[in-house]
């Protein structure tokens, strides 16, 4: 698959160089300002060098990887610095180390990154191979031929069979379809799994397959240079002396799949990494978390530091040599050329930043990313985030952002797929004043629907019922069969008054492609309880009543929109009665209903409220005789009105209006928008980890407002729902300035009476005032007056309001505004971002947020290549962000912490030594020791402990979600952590000194011989240093598992097993220049003197940090403390149940009714051109002649695809476009134009 | 697992992947620290205690013949010009100075950990490798002290060996005026390894150490080359000479005491005995050009080494301090414990 490409990109996403590198290449193509391709003239095309077909995402071969490699790899500063640090130790002047130091952990770092990146490199390789062998077949010389598709051609006609890959950009010439029609899957290009039409121009389709009359097809295209618009195409076709234009509707994109159609033959225009395929991948931004721009910042300051402490040294130095070092030539000359003190001086400040460099940790950015890696394995091998049902494991699909996840403050969640699983679940109805669909127990208590223990009601009396479908409730089923028949006018209105298409692909089986899961929801339920909708012409519809078929004459549609909310078919029943069947919001419907229905309508109202209060989605549903005459009068306005040129729409509105009047009410439906699961709880949970959650959703208002109950986040009981509309600038202003004063106004009040100047002065700042709201608010605001509040002017304001407020809900937004919103947050709350969500509409904002995660296991894929984190559902947030980013976080944290205070310990020694070694540069401990510390002695501990250390276990995460706090006010690590690490390092660095210095003054063996000299001092401090952050490590870990006891334990054994190895006899006799510390080890371990001396280090080191975290623990316990003593505390008595929350809805709102689209079908089946001709079905239909649009209909074979419930229709209706569609285009180009 | 193909991307159930690895997970609780600091605390004044009395049984004579007052008995000596000069040090011990005594010269404001200084040797040529004479191997840096002035290759080469200690000492015992020699013994002064492992002397040729350190000049300050550094004792020469390896020992301090000699022998084998003694200093090693003390020290050791009251004076302090902190932390620990409820 060319999903290839989008992988690749995602999976590389930090690889902008290569992309980069790509387009520079194509720098000299890119500026062509006209592609002019002829067909079947190779010679022709080739005089512009066009791109072949071949995909080259690699970035290396055998021969250019190491030079490419470690190019890029020196591009990076700190590797950059080793680089130059090595260079430095060269210079014999001044290298006070040898080059094994620096050569060591660099050449092992170096090596772990090349191993990595060789291996995504293989992979590339593979599937770029993978891409480019594949066959095409090819018109050369007038005769097809397999080709490879990396040696396809501009200029080449290829031939496409049905479910193949499109190889390159190719012009449609002809199909097998009538008039040139094609169809193509393009969801490796957008995400949208729909069928996508594509006409060849009527002059090249009639070229058929007949490959002599191809083979002689000379047309030249002259068209739009290369670019990455999916949706755009420009460029004209001359042959034969004539033009013709060519649009998007004409071309077939690398990427798509070809559907339904035996073959078709295409023109390449553009090929390989030109294709607006190739030419869209890589565009991703790379996301880098606070914590790596601190830790940036903080090798900065490092750097300076150290630079700072080089210069010290060095005036130490120069003045040294003239006051002492002067004299002492009578032991040490210097050559001529270090005479000068003050180049003394200046030779010793690199010799010290040699020495010192180890403060910048060279293992660092290594460390770091691999312990990312693990915490993204510990992601993908979540079992509580893997969905079976869809086999679907959760998946880190950046490695570089999970400590980010524990410092989440604001998550955008789309609604339709994300928070709901975009299925709709008929649940209950009121027929004529009696509800059905509850279960009562014996003692007439309700009882709650769960799927396992109440029985589902037996629908095998029908034959074609629908086995998905699930009734709790059998009084219904015992109405139906005893044929009451206001029941059965309830569910012969639902089957027929609706635009759905059926498809039977076997007998019996039925499928149907409904516009709005609503619609097909409601036809399911009418299909099992014995009314099944089973096929329509356009002037028919065939029911299926109780086993008996009715064909019912279709009259007129009565079409859906906005501001009708409702929609209404006229039929003929067999028996030759009118009826006109409606549904539509209760509102709207009960306005129009004849007055003796009024105590029904009572009823049902009730009924209607109560059904709402449950968060369902309701219709009413009403019914009218008509008389002939009045049918035909009224018919014959409808047909003068819809053949008026001006106000059309408004003519039919009123038409319609008059017809459905005086209705009578048959009851009422509620359809249950199903959540997925767990999301109330999620949202509640994450909303007391402080997390504030926005819903931003391309639904209306009703719908979202409906959602927002539904998931807890509206309720009752707040104290105001501000719904912000305004079509204008001003309108928008002014509702926003009313939320706010009515929002700020009594708080202000409070403050002023109640509390004292100090504590206003401490609310002062906002964010902490925004917490001292007591009273609940929600915000709502429509597309239209988000599009005028994310002006300049206006979004400090709709900041402010936004912010005060609970919940924030945006609707009807456009794939742009969810990410302008994102941006909104970004750059005023400096807050960290999530976006979540499923389609190609939610791309812009989980591209935009810090973190993006998609919904995984849905049809379209976009969201999740675009994402940082995909899982199945919803409800894995909770999980995502309690357990692994509260981890990630704390782990990082602490792993930096130590990292800095280790390296400062190690450091720092090496600079309270250059007061007492004339700043000579002399190092504290043997190069190896300093070679090996930093990549053997510590670096395994302290990565088991970023790797595994729990704080507070996953249920204790999840418990107290108030855990999660200290992510987001960053308060693990931050400068000043970072400045109490590193001074903790330097304070031990100076104990570590200055003990054995104070012991080693006098002191000589037990045997009388001297021990004060440098080798021996050297073992002690060292010795010493590695206990010392051994035991710091220690202390740190919270969670000592086995591999924490392995490698803690096994450091200290390595460092006395390197120790001893290293000063053996045996490796000094054969390197003699290389061990200088030979026998060091033994003669000055086996002394008493240097463990009193190590011992008294290390308890001096570690003991005020045990009594520091100890009263601070005391004294200021954090919530993390609490949870520890109460986590032990249960660990010790035993596990307790715990009774986990449920949320619990308590919303009595109406709520709205149950269209989720626009402008229905009603014209599209009407006209009959969606119509198609099954194969298998038993009947046939004429072919009918439609009146604008394509010339006849295309017969479609194996239109069974995948059999989604989403709406092929869709796919064939190209006059009609769902606004999602829409979006989906927005998105796009706002995309481009980032 | 229902089918195997439908979760085929089901993650594996292992305590590793789904982190739940068994772990001991430690808490600084009171029960621990506490108590913890007390032990310690206690432990720490037992130490130090112990290293104090024993510090104290320590019997150190230390004596500055630097001769910086012009009253000092080695202060003509200090005149550059004065060769050969010898000097007579006196001190009295009103004490039997328990044997074995060790004889140590000590020097300060001698920068022997100099990174240059440090360098400046090469241990090629110190293991007896003939081969890094007369060239040089390339890591080591000898200069200065590489050729002398002809270009002659020196060995031993570096600034170390070139700087080597050279006064010598004569201890008397004054006994009714007359002055009697104590027996000092320089043998096994240095460590084991440095004289059987790390230098070896190159192989004699024609059974003559000074025939293989042909070619080679001595290094500059010597009085004598390598092969003759102790005229009495023949198998004392080369890199093997024990004052030799002593002094490549380089002090970590810019303040050290180096082992001279032991007194171990004869009547002196259970110490000094009370009394007057008079000590020879044959004056060569000038100090004074970069401000350095030099000193003769006379001392005994104990289980833990000479006289050390630092170490055990810190452990007192470092003890009593744990001490505080856990009465502090158990009254902070009353005091707030049961303050404030759990609200976890």
């Amino acid at each position: 698959m060319d999903g290839a490409c989008f992988r690749e990109t995602l999976r590389t996403r930090r690889r902008w160089p290569d992309v980069m590198a790509i387009w520079k290449k194509d720098i000299r193509i890119a500026l062509e300002e006209e592609r002019h391709v002829r067909a079947n003239d190779r010679d022709y095309n080739e005089r512009f060098s066009y791109a072949d077909n071949r995909i080259k995402t690699a970035k290396y071969n055998v021969f250019t990887f190491l030079p490419i490699n470690l190019f890029e790899q020196f591009q990076r500063f700190a590797n950059a610095y080793f680089l130059v640090l090595l260079i430095l130790q060269l210079i014999p002047e001044i290298s006070s180390l040898s080059w094994f130091t620096t050569i060591v952990p660099l050449v092992l770092v170096l090596a772990i990154t090349a191993v990595k990146d060789a291996t995504d490199d293989y992979f590339r390789h593979k599937s770029d191979q993978q891409v480019n062998t594949r066959q095409s077949q090819v018109l050369i010389k007038g005769k097809l031929q397999n080709e490879k598709w990396m040696n396809v051609r501009v200029g080449d006609i290829i031939k496409l069979e049905n479910n193949q890959f499109v190889a390159a950009d190719l012009l449609l010439l002809s199909s097998s379809e009538p008039y040139g029609l094609c169809y193509i899957e393009t969801a490796e290009l957008d995400g949208e799994t729909n069928l996508k039409v594509r006409q060849a121009l009527t002059v090249t389709s009639d070229l058929g397959d007949d490959v002599a009359k191809l083979a002689d097809f000379s047309g030249e295209v002259i068209c739009e240079p290369p670019n990455n618009k999916l949706d755009k195409f420009t460029g004209t076709l001359c042959w034969k002396d004539n033009k013709y234009s060519l649009d998007n509707e004409k071309m077939l994109l690398r990427g798509c799949v070809l559907r339904n159609t035996e073959w078709c033959f295409g023109l390449v225009i553009f090929a390989g990494l030109q294709t607006k395929l190739m030419q869209n991948c890589g565009r991703t931004k790379f996301k880098r978390t606070s914590i790596d721009k601190l830790m940036n910042t903080l090798v900065l300051w490092i750097f300076g530091f150290l630079i700072c402490m080089g210069i010290i040294l060095a005036i130490g130095n120069t003045i040294w040599e003239q006051k002492v070092g002067s004299d002492f030539w009578e032991y040490l000359q210097w050559k001529e050329l270090t005479i000068n003190a003050v180049f003394s001086g200046f030779l010793t400040f690199w010799s010290y930043i040699i020495i010192l460099n180890t403060v910048v940790p060279i293992s660092l950015y290594v460390s770091v990313e691999v312990l990312r890696l693990g915490h993204s394995y510990f992601i993908n091998w979540d079992r509580r985030m893997y969905y079976s049902r869809k086999d679907t494991p959760a998946e880190a699909r950046t490695t570089t952002l999970n400590e980010e996840l524990g410092q989440v403050e604001f998550i955008f969640s789309d609604k339709t797929g994300t928070l709901t699983q975009n299925i709709m679940v008929f649940n209950k109805c009121s027929i004529n004043g009696k509800t059905y669909g509850d279960v009562y127990d014996e003692f007439g208590h309700k009882v709650d629907i769960t799927k396992q223990k109440t029985p589902c009601v037996d629908f095998s009396f029908n034959p074609l019922m629908d086995r998905k479908f699930r009734f709790h409730d059998s009084s219904l089923v015992e109405a139906i069969k005893l044929e009451e028949p206001l029941v059965q006018e309830f569910f012969r209105l639902l089957a027929l008054c609706h635009t759905i298409m059926p498809e039977e692909r076997n007998e019996g089986e039925l499928v149907y492609q409904a516009q709005s899961p609503d619609e097909g929801a409601l036809v399911t339920a009418a299909r099992n309880f014995g009314f099944v909708f089973r096929s329509r012409t356009p002037e028919t519809i065939t029911l299926y009543e109780m086993g008996q078929a009715v064909t019912y004459q279709l009259l007129a549609i009565l079409d859906f929109n906005n501001v009708r909310k409702r929609m209404s078919v006229i039929v003929r029943n067999p028996k030759g009665q009118l009826k006109l069947y409606s549904k539509g919001a209760d509102t709207i419907l009960f306005d129009r209903l004849d007055p003796s229905n009024e105590e029904l309508m009572f009823t049902t109202s009730e009924h209607l409220n109560e059904f709402a209060g449950e968060g369902l989605r309701t219709l009413a549903l009403a019914y009218k005789d008509l008389d002939e005459d009045v049918f035909d009068e009224w018919m014959k306005k409808l047909l003068f009105a819809s053949t008026a040129l001006d106000n059309r729409e408004e003519k039919l509105g009123a038409l319609y209006e008059e017809i459905e009047q005086g209705m009578l009410l048959l009851g009422a439906t509620a359809i249950e928008d199903k959540l997925q699961e767990g999301v109330p709880e999620t949202i509640a949970c994450l909303t007391l980890a402080n997390i504030k959650i926005w819903v931003l959703t391309g639904d209306k208002l009703e719908t979202a407002m409906n959602i927002g109950y539904s998931c807890n986040m509206l309720r009752d009981d707040m104290n105001t729902v501000f719904i912000i509309s305004g079509h204008t600038m001003l309108e928008v202003q002014q509702e926003l300035r009313t939320a706010k004063e009515k929002i700020m106004g009594p708080s202000k009040d409070k403050f002023s009476s109640g509390l004292d100047m100090e504590k206003t002065e401490l609310y002062s700042s906002d964010s902490v005032f925004e917490e001292t709201i007591i009273a609940e608010y929600a915000l709502i605001i429509n597309g239209h007056s988000l599009a005028h509040a994310l002006e300049a002017d206006l979004e400090q304001i709709l900041v402010d309001v936004a912010c005060l407020c609970k919940t924030v809900i945006c609707c009807r937004v456009t794939p742009l505004q969810k990410a302008l919103v994102v941006e909104l947050i970004k750059r005023h709350k400096r807050a960290v971002t999530l976006a979540i969500g499923d389609g190609a509409n939610d791309v812009s904002m989980i591209k935009t947020a810090h973190i993006g995660v998609g919904i995984s296991g849905q049809e379209g894929m976009q969201a999740v290549l675009a994402s940082d984190y995909s899982f199945a559902q919803f409800r894995y947030l909770q999980r995502l962000l309690l357990v692994h980013g509260r981890w990630s976080y704390h782990r990082m944290c602490n792993f930096l912490c130590y990292f800095f205070y280790k390296n400062f310990a190690f450091t720092l020694v090496h600079f309270w030594y250059g007061f007492l070694c004339g700043f000579s540069a002399q190092t504290v401990y043997d190069q190896w020791f300093i070679t090996l510390f930093n990549i053997v002695y510590t670096s395994l501990p302290v990565l088991a402990m970023g790797l595994f250390d729990q704080d507070v276990n996953e249920q204790y995460s999840l418990r107290f979600p108030n855990l999660y706090r200290p992510g987001q006010l960053n308060q693990l690590f931050n400068k000043r952590k970072f400045f109490t690490c590193t001074l903790q390092g330097v304070c031990t660095s100076f104990i570590l000194f200055f003990i054995p210095y104070g012991a080693f003054m006098t002191a000589v063996r037990d045997d009388g011989a001297h021990i004060s000299d440098q080798q021996t001092f050297a073992v002690t401090i060292a010795t010493s240093l590695v206990i010392v952050v051994s035991v710091q490590i220690g202390l740190d870990t919270n969670y000592w598992t086995a591999v924490n006891h392995f490698f803690i334990w096994g450091s200290l054994a390595v460092y006395f097993a390197i120790l001893f190895a290293m000063h053996s006899d045996g490796i000094f006799t054969i390197f003699p220049n290389q061990f200088p510390f030979i026998g060091t080890a033994r003669n000055s371990l086996n002394q008493k003197i240097v463990w009193l001396v190590i011992l008294l280090t290390t308890v001096v080191c570690i003991m005020p940090m045990v009594a520091v975290r100890f009263i601070k623990a005391d004294l200021y316990p954090t919530q993390t403390d609490k949870v520890r003593l109460l986590q032990q505390a249960t660990r010790k008595q035993g596990p307790q149940e715990q009774n986990l929350r449920r949320v619990r809805r308590t919303s009595s709102r109406r709520s709205a009714y149950a269209f989720a689209h626009q402008q229905g079908y009603g014209e599209l089946i009407t006209s009959g051109k969606n119509m198609k001709v099954p194969t298998s079905s038993t009947s046939t239909y004429p072919l009918y002649s439609p009146t604008r649009g394509l010339t006849g209909t295309s017969s479609v074979k194996n239109s069974g695809v995948n059999d989604t419930t989403r709406d092929q229709t869709e796919t064939y209706s190209t006059g009609f476009r769902r606004e999602s569609d829409q979006s989906q285009e927005v998105t796009v180009e706002d995309l481009e134009a980032r | 697992m229902k089918n195997e193909g439908k979760s085929a991307q089901r993650p594996d159930n292992t305590a590793f992947t789904q982190q739940r690895l068994p772990a001991w997970q430690p808490i600084l609780s009171a029960g621990i620290v506490i108590p913890g600091f007390l032990i310690i605390g206690l432990a720490f004044i037992g130490i130090g205690i112990g290293l104090f009395l024993t510090s104290q049984t320590i019997q150190v004579q230390e004596m500055d013949y630097t001769g910086v007052e012009k009253d000092s008995p080695c202060f003509r000596c200090t005149i550059p010009s004065n060769l050969n000069c010898t000097c007579e040090v006196t001190f009295s011990l009103s004490t039997l100075f328990t044997g074995p005594v060790f004889f140590y010269y000590g020097l300060s404001n001698y920068y022997q950990n100099f990174r240059r200084y440090g360098v400046s040797k090469d241990y090629n040529q110190l293991t007896g490798d003939t081969r890094y004479f007369k060239s040089r191997s390339p890591e080591e840096d000898c200069s200065p002290y590489s050729y002398d002035s002809n270009n002659n290759p020196i060995v031993p080469c570096g600034a170390i060996a070139n700087s080597i200690f050279n006064d010598t000492f004569e201890l008397y015992q004054i006994i009714n005026g007359t002055k009697k020699q104590v027996p000092l013994d320089g043998r096994g002064i240095s460590w084991w390894t440095d004289y059987n492992i790390k230098y070896r002397n190159p192989s004699p040729v024609n059974g003559s150490l000074a025939k293989a350190f042909d070619g080679t000049v001595k290094p500059i300050n010597w009085p004598r080359p390598a092969y003759e550094l102790d005229l009495t004792d023949p198998n004392n020469n080369g890199f093997l000479n024990q004052d030799f390896l002593v002094w490549m020992r380089r002090a970590a301090l810019p303040q050290f005491r180096k082992l001279y000699r032991r007194i171990t022998d004869g009547d002196y084998a259970a110490g000094l005995p009370a009394g007057n003694y008079s000590l020879t200093v044959h004056y060569n090693y000038p100090v004074l050009s970069f401000d350095g003390r030099k000193k003769v020290v006379f001392s005994n050791v104990s289980w833990m080494g000479g006289k050390n009251n630092f170490l055990g004076l810190a452990y007192l302090v470092v003890g009593s301090l744990c001490v505080v902190m856990s009465v502090v932390m158990l009254v902070v620990y009353a005091k707030f414990k049961f303050s404030d409820d759990d609200d976890a």
